[in-house]
């Protein structure tokens, strides 16, 4: 298949494998932030393939690991009230908030779906009318766009029943945030390639600049990958610590000027409550006060108590890249993806899901 | 907070193995339910197979077929993958009001239609008409009955080591096709379901081999599904290598579009096969002959090593695990 088969050629990986068993002699803890990045390193078995001397760890790059529970509390809370149609992204749905799911909430008769595309769920909310339609607004710079676009359509087509819990993150600033808690010693960060298909590449000038920390984008094929640790191995080697782009086809340097201003149109960068790490200033984002008719919980009164993590869970440490889900007793255990504990073995782009999915033969 | 049904129990994949073995089987408890086969195989002057299904696919027409002929198909492949000649079938309707009767007369006919190609007779049938909104259109509740011939015993639970996997086709044809039509979803695939009954060509592969070991169709679940079942149910392990693996271009285009695997997804004209090392070749040939299986593969053999667990060599050389389907792919697509 074009633009997928030339990026899984084995022969081009076996070379980029060779020519990074050469080049590489210094030990190097590589982290891809994305969750996209780390189901793919599994899938294909590209962690077996690197020199012993590499150590690759997953970063909190999942949408919907990162969602605390107080917030799924919100999103469930929101489920619960008449009149309602909770309408979000299927991982969403299974993730255990404090006491319930998604999922609980719909099998116990909330209107709760599925959609695709936040524009589907402007499309029910139109065939609704006399329902609320909410969309629970999860994800980094790379679904914000798509957000703000169909806030837009919705105030464009009069449609007044359409409301977002916008729970979007922004992965710069969760970056710096993990690098200023200095819990993990990083030598090189494979950088998302879709968030960075928005933003550019630009925002991350400050972690060569100010951390010392070699940065490549990358994108999700088995030789994106091979090609940006390639590179990283370069920069580490050489001392040359900068950012640099292994997904040409995908990410430009200034980034996608048009979503970016339509993001800054609707959203204004605020604080978020991020799982394992807490509240870090000016690292989401929140509809403007001009597009306030559209937020959910401006407009709806809500109190979904106090929230609670699950006794023994480490998806927190799992994000910031501390624990491994081998560290954690729960995993395989306790929690296995039919019965989740935490968010990050329900999404199809957590760490333990991952793990468990395409882990070792031998239990890893 | 008290359990209940979720989708996600109707996927085929973990949740319903829990709900089988957790609910049913430990009230139903009987040698012959608990083998958990596609068909219940028994002595009732001679060795029957029976078995039983019901089809709520949605929507009831899809590209390649429509929930009549799946019904029939997907009853005859039951029989056919224990080994037995398909015979009888019985066609249970429950219908919503207001369904078109120019609909189910089309259901009804290719339902017939198919049933004329397997070579079975539909010798029963009811209908039950329930109010708008307790069904969705139409659903249909099956059973088939068919003769195992004497001294044959295909089961999940006899592949060996040393053993060759086959499938007799392109993975994940009927899930995409059916997807395509979803609401909200609609997209072009070039792709129709590949919804066929298979009982010929088992019976063409019985006859050219004594050693057919196992015998499945992949439908949810998906391969990977139906492989971890034969590792677990024989206590095998069995290794799989990712380029062999068929998978139509236009489906594997949409799998990466939807973030889908093709070994998760259903199928319903496909089989796989455990045949011993020494009549692999002979069975390929015979399934490739089959107008249902051009396109039959070698993807992989059985090993001792890693017990109940099915493991793929990726395209790079290593190696990960394939476990079964967890939570809903896509709910009813069969």
């Amino acid at each position: 298949m074009k633009f997928v088969d030339e990026y899984r050629d084995p022969e081009l990986g076996q070379k980029l494998i060779k020519r990074i068993h050469q080049h590489s002699t210094r030990p190097a803890r590589l982290m891809e932030f994305c969750g996209g990045h780390t189901v793919s390193i599994f899938k294909h078995g590209i962690r077996q393939l690197l020199p012993d001397n590499i150590e690759m760890l997953s970063g909190p790059g999942c949408p919907v690991c990162v969602t605390a529970n107080t917030d799924l509390d919100k999103a469930i809370a929101l489920a619960r009230l008449p009149d309602v149609i909770i309408t979000s992204f299927g991982d969403m749905i299974r993730v255990p908030g404090s006491y319930s799911s998604l999922q609980q909430a719909k099998a116990e008769g909330c209107d709760v779906r599925v959609v695709y595309s936040v524009q589907d769920a402007v499309y029910i909310a139109r065939d609704n009318s006399d329902k609320s339609v909410i969309f629970i607004g999860i994800g980094f710079e790379t679904t914000a766009p798509t957000v703000a676009a169909a806030i837009l359509q919705a105030e464009q087509e009069k449609v007044h029943n359409f409301y977002i819990l916008s729970l979007h993150k922004l992965c710069p600033p969760i970056m710096k945030a993990i690098l200023d808690m200095g819990e993990v010693r990083l030598d090189g960060i494979i950088c998302p390639g879709h968030v960075s298909a928005v933003i550019g590449s630009y925002p991350y000038q400050f972690i060569p600049d100010n951390y010392n920390i070699a940065c490549v984008v990358s994108g999700f094929e088995p030789l994106d990958i091979l090609l940006c640790v390639d590179m990283l191995v370069d920069q580490i080697e050489t001392e040359q610590h900068k950012v640099e782009i292994a997904y040409r086809r995908g990410v430009k340097p200034e980034g996608n000027q048009p979503a970016l201003r339509l993001m800054k149109q609707v959203f204004e960068v605020s604080k978020a409550d991020w799982r394992g790490i807490g509240i870090v200033p000016a690292s989401g984002l929140s509809l403007k006060k001009e597009y306030r008719q559209f937020d959910a919980e401006t407009n709806f009164a809500i109190d979904p108590g106090p929230g609670r993590e699950a006794s023994g869970c480490l998806c927190g440490s799992i994000l910031r890249g501390v624990s491994t889900p081998l560290d954690c007793q729960l995993f395989r255990n306790k929690c296995t993806p039919e019965q989740p504990v935490g968010p990050c073995m329900v999404s199809s782009e957590g760490s333990c899901a991952t793990y468990y999915h395409y882990g070792d033969i031998d239990g890893g | 907070m008290e359990d209940r049904i979720l989708l996600a129990h109707g996927s085929g994949g973990k949740l319903s193995h829990d709900l089988i073995e957790k609910v049913f089987v430990p009230v139903l408890d009987n040698p012959i339910l608990n083998k958990l086969d596609d068909s219940a195989v028994f002595e009732l002057g001679g060795q029957l197979a029976f078995t039983t299904d019901s089809y709520v696919v949605s929507p009831i027409f899809f590209p390649g077929g429509d929930i009549g002929k799946l019904a029939v198909c997907g009853t005859v492949n039951d029989l056919s993958m224990s080994g037995a000649v398909p015979s009888y079938l019985s066609l249970s309707f429950i219908i919503e009001e207001g369904l078109l009767i120019a609909d189910l007369e089309k259901i009804v006919n290719s339902a017939h239609q198919a049933a004329v190609e397997a070579g079975v007779r539909i010798v029963a049938g009811d209908t039950k008409v329930v109010d708008r909104g307790s069904a969705d259109s139409l659903f249909i509740n099956t059973s088939g009955v068919g003769v195992v011939p004497p001294g044959l015993d295909i089961s999940g639970a006899n592949a060996r080591p040393g053993d060759i996997v086959i499938v007799s086709g392109t993975l994940g044809d009927h899930g995409i096709a059916v997807l395509s039509q979803r609401e909200g979803l609609k997209f072009q695939v070039p792709v129709p379901s590949d919804c066929a009954p298979l009982n010929r060509m088992v019976a063409e592969i019985l006859e050219t081999s004594a050693d057919i070991h196992c015998l499945r169709d992949p439908t949810r679940g998906g391969l990977a599904t139906a492989l971890n079942e034969f590792a677990r149910q024989s206590q095998v392990g069995i290794r799989l290598n990712e380029v062999s693996i068929p998978v139509n271009r236009a489906v594997q285009g949409a799998c990466e579009l939807l973030g889908f695997d093709p070994l998760y997804v259903a199928n319903e004209g496909k089989l796989v096969a455990v045949v011993s090392p020494y009549d692999a070749e002979k069975v390929l040939t015979t399934i490739r002959r089959n107008q249902y299986g051009h396109e039959a593969t070698i993807i992989g053999e059985v090993v001792n090593e890693h017990p109940g667990k099915v493991v793929m060599k990726t395209r790079f050389g290593a190696s990960r695990i394939v476990d079964v389907l967890v939570g809903e792919l896509l709910p009813r697509i069969c």
